[in-house]
């Protein structure tokens, strides 16, 4: 399949160009150029509400699926996760295959992930945590608004950890 | 069976696995965003407490989307399982409700085991390593790598990124070895 590096051929905004944002492989990134508003963003809510009932009923938020995961009992969180990946690589390659725009007209860029250790290491240890806590960042996010109130503490470590990374980061192995 | 039993009953994985693929296109043809959730953790740090630490220097303000997806999020959790709740005990898989039974896991009544994830276990040393060693690794471990299970795992993949094939490789590898190795001794210290 032909390689597509969107980001060398479109104009970045130019806020970016200060951004260390980018630094960081763009996990999440904002692309559009164009700004939005308050009002803008509440469609974004909307859609996090969406998948929040998704996570909580196809029981992707419970340590228990996790565990059969991890322990091979259950196919149920190996078909979630294989079925999502076939949707997106679907819809990204008819997405680029026919240009399709945003809803403000703008080509659709997707930055490209660039290798380094972080991805191995850093891996390692999320896995050894979303093992412990059953809960990768989005089912934390869904299991708090579920009743488990002491996941608050969990999102509160989490925070820490991301801070923590942010401060020792010159002195990891990238 | 109406559509309201039928939306209570939990979602197979051939339903909500595809609606979660969704959301890629979704976001971005709404605005050009990449489906990414631990970025969050990231941008409450550079908000609140960016210490001047170059990390956390960006304009945040320009990924607020991300903290707008994710408070929507925990209103899904909310929906999901006060208005769309499951009335039955979630189905464990028998050989893991053996395995964890054997390591002093008694309650399985709930998406969580409440024998851990009790709000009065915060300040004891299931908390600590449950919540605060297990929160702290998902945290620093997603930044580290650059993404989690959807920037990595779901985006990454579906727009043919390998370092995204060996992130997730990686979170496998750090699950399946916590659950087989780590988990049974901390499950033991904690009896």
């Amino acid at each position: 399949m032909e390689k597509i590096h969107q980001h060398s051929s479109f104009p970045q905004p130019a806020d970016t160009d200060f951004d260390n944002i980018k630094i960081d492989g763009c996990d999440g990134a904002n692309r559009q150029r164009s700004a939005e508003g308050f009002a803008a963003n509440l469609k974004y809510l909307l859609v996090g509400v969406i998948f929040g009932i998704v996570f909580v009923k196809a029981e992707i938020v419970s340590w228990f699926r996790i565990q059969e995961m991890f322990r091979l009992d259950s196919f149920h969180m190996y078909g979630v996760i294989g079925s999502a990946v076939a949707v997106g690589l679907l819809s990204v390659w008819l997405i680029k295959k026919f240009n399709i725009k945003t809803l403000s007209g703008e080509t659709v860029s997707i930055a490209d992930k660039v290798f380094d250790k972080g991805q191995v290491y850093g891996g390692v240890l999320f896995g050894i945590g979303w093992a412990i806590t059953g809960a990768c960042p989005g089912p934390l996010f869904a299991q708090i608004g579920a009743g488990y109130f002491a996941v608050a503490v969990t999102l509160l470590s989490a925070i820490a950890g991301t801070w923590v990374y942010g401060l020792v980061r010159a002195r990891l192995p990238h | 069976m109406n559509i309201i039993e039928v939306l209570k009953s939990p979602w197979p994985w051939y339903v909500a696995g595809p609606l979660i693929g969704l959301t890629v296109p979704v976001l971005l043809l709404l605005g050009n965003k990449s489906f990414g959730i631990s970025s969050s953790l990231r941008h409450i740090c550079a908000a609140v407490i960016p210490a001047g630490l170059p990390f956390f220097k960006y304009n945040w303000r320009k990924e607020v989307w991300n903290l707008f997806f994710v408070a929507g999020i925990v209103g899904g959790g909310f929906v999901g399982n006060f208005w769309l709740g499951n009335p039955d005990a979630i189905v464990v898989a028998e050989d893991t409700r053996r395995a964890l039974a054997a390591l002093g896991v008694q309650d399985f009544s709930g998406l969580m085991p409440a024998d851990i994830f009790a709000l009065s276990n915060v300040f004891t040393v299931k908390g600590l390593i449950f919540f605060v060693l297990g929160g702290f690794l998902v945290g620093f471990g997603t930044r580290y790598a650059g993404g989690c299970t959807s920037g990595h795992a779901i985006m990454g993949l579906s727009n043919l990124q390998w370092p995204s094939l060996v992130a997730t490789v990686s979170f496998m590898i750090g699950g399946f070895a916590c659950t087989h190795l780590l988990l049974p001794l901390l499950l033991n210290v904690v009896q």
